[in-house]
């Protein structure tokens, strides 16, 4: 029994040692600069494991903290855990057969993944979608922005200890849900946008849905924002908390709330127009002090911008097609396919055979997702799979800003910081 | 969107403009076709003189030919100018090896790893290339076009019982 035991200790012992040495993501954390500081007489260096299962970080982010008594003196966050190869499995698939896996990326907003992965291989196709499509795909990403902004507000609250602001967020966010539901016939995972349109056209009941919980919304935001922003606990908490500088932030590559938290106005709604953003009046909300409290507030008004936006788009929403009228390329409705001959063709060829891009044609296609730019890279090899599909995730970059954003922090920040990135690890790890 | 490749034109119109160097277009960006050896100079360049701040992203590629099988397309970002321009470097098949580009632009650090964990493409001067998806101890390079889909069986070693 005790050799048993003994021989587990040794097995883990030789995982976490490789070659006689430490495992690669602690030499990592322990760099040069790092060891000059532990020489003290103290010798209190700490190394702290944060997750992958810690609630406070919102999935699956693994961090290694080095500390110095409260103080972190370095972090080195480990992603991964939660890695399903889907640039690999875009590779074997065709291109409608992975509008399903877009929703699992940013799992908070799957519509704004759908929209910009179907414009990604809208543009690589040369289709467009018509201009119902495009009002519907902007209400559909800026009610994904809301229910993204509204769970990150919630759970960043409760991560520096106010509880009912996370149910009351929650609450508002079902209501967006409820929405999904009437307006896409799904709740969470829905895959609506279809090369070259939408699967439903948006109803009359959807629309008087979204206007009543718009009505209601600033209201119940307000009600959530009277609770926190006068609070001297939740202000001491995040108030200088995570400063991140205008140029380590664009260094960085940090795009979308946390940018502009930082001061940097980039928002490729303005920069980079695509849907009918052109046309619609919204301001892009930019705070320059880089601090968490600066990501909380960019992120408050954003939604008020969202709600501008979709009431627009509702009071302009035009009459037509939400299907592109290209039928080689784009699914025909089922009543056709079951009555008419050529649409059950089409159907079959693209179901079979998927969209059929020119040979060697490449593109990226970005929009701005809740977390930043979200864009997709496709490259076509002619066949009805893509050759090449890279996402580019924000989530991603902006983990990568965490080790800035903690040097010097105290441990119990750690969660304030991590709760105001707001990443998403699904989409992190792709 | 034509003045930004003017501009690029311009400040890489010095006398020791490389040779190889071709301009193309990836759907309407343009793109910047560019040996490897003169990447970190141009990169720099174009930081400094056209205002190319952010590298957004950074996309390896595995043609699966004989010569020049990877490929390197960078994302790049200009704030002052609104505007996306991308450098695409072609590397060796054997020894797919490349400067790294964090000197220039500390976001590279994650994205090149990410190229290096999925397609094997070595960094050099990288700060800290570590695989950053899979374990370490992992062999292979799954996005490269030979790695089946299904995996490789006995790939990734679990705990004895």
């Amino acid at each position: 029994m005790i050799n048993e035991e003994n021989r587990l200790v040794d097995s883990a012992k030789s995982q976490y040692k490789q070659n006689g040495s430490k495992s690669k993501i602690l030499q990592a954390l322990e760099t040069e600069d790092i060891k000059a500081y532990f020489d003290d007489a103290l010798e209190n260096q700490l190394v702290l494991n944060m997750g992958p299962q810690h609630p406070a970080t919102h999935g699956v982010l693994r961090l290694l903290v080095s500390l110095d008594g409260e103080t972190v003196i370095k972090s080195v966050p480990d992603v991964g855990f939660l890695h399903r190869g889907y640039e690999k499995l875009a590779e074997n698939m065709t291109y409608h057969e992975f509008i399903p896996h877009t929703d699992r990326l940013d799992y908070l907003s799957p519509l704004a993944n759908n929209v910009a992965y179907a414009m990604a291989v809208e543009k690589l196709i040369k289709v467009e979608a018509p201009l119902r499509a495009q009002y519907i795909r902007t209400i559909c990403c800026e009610l994904a922005r809301l229910a993204s902004h509204l769970v990150w507000m919630g759970s960043m609250a409760m991560d520096v200890g106010a509880l009912t602001v996370f149910l009351w967020g929650f609450r508002e966010r079902e209501k967006i849900l409820d929405i999904l539901d009437i307006l896409t016939g799904v709740r969470f995972t829905t895959s609506y946008t279809r090369v070259g349109g939408v699967s439903l056209d948006i109803s009359n009941e959807a629309i008087t849905a979204i206007k009543k919980f718009l009505n209601e919304f600033e209201p119940n935001l307000k009600d959530c924002r009277d609770l926190i922003e006068r609070n001297r606990i939740f202000i001491n908490r995040c108030e200088n908390v995570g400063y991140i500088s205008r140029e380590d932030a664009i260094a960085i590559g940090l795009t979308g709330p946390n940018l502009r938290a930082s001061g940097v106005k980039r928002d490729l709604r303005r920069d980079e127009p695509y849907l009918v953003y052109s046309k619609l009046d919204f301001e892009v909300p930019v705070h320059t002090e880089g601090d968490t409290l600066a990501r909380y507030y960019v992120r408050i008004k954003e939604m008020y911008e969202s709600k501008k936006i979709i009431m627009q788009c509702l009071d302009k929403l035009p009459q037509g097609s939400i299907d592109a009228s290209n039928t080689k390329q784009v699914l025909p409705k089922k009543e056709k396919v079951y009555t008419k001959m050529e649409e059950l063709i089409n159907d079959f060829m693209i179901v079979n055979f998927g969209n059929l891009p020119e040979k060697g044609a490449e593109t990226y296609f970005a929009i701005e997702a809740a977390k930043g730019e979200l864009g997709f890279y496709i490259i076509s090899s002619g066949t009805g799979y893509p050759f090449r599909l890279k996402i580019r995730s924000p989530s991603f970059c902006n983990i990568q800003a965490l080790p800035i954003m903690m040097k010097g922090c105290l441990i119990s920040d750690i969660v304030a910081i991590m709760g105001g990135l707001d990443p998403v690890m699904g989409e992190c790890d792709k | 969107m034509a003045e930004i490749l003017d501009i690029v034109k311009s400040k890489l119109s010095s006398p020791k403009l490389p040779e190889g160097l071709k301009y193309s277009k990836i759907s309407d960006y343009h793109c910047l076709e560019l040996p490897a050896q003169n990447l970190v100079e141009i990169a720099e360049t174009l930081k400094s003189e056209v205002d190319f701040d952010q590298l957004i992203d950074v996309v390896g590629v595995d043609r699966f030919t004989k010569n020049n099988r990877f490929e390197v397309i960078y994302n790049l970002w200009s704030n002052k100018q609104k505007a996306r321009i991308f450098l695409r470097v072609s590397l060796d098949s054997k020894k797919p090896e490349i400067e790294s580009l964090c000197s220039v632009w500390p976001s590279a650090n994650w994205l090149e790893r990410e190229a290096y964990d999925m397609f094997g493409i070595t960094f050099l001067n990288h700060p800290d290339l570590r695989r950053i998806y899979m374990m370490d101890e992992f062999q292979y390079y799954p996005l490269r076009k030979d790695y089946p889909l299904m995996g490789i069986p006995g790939a990734v070693e679990l705990p004895k019982k």
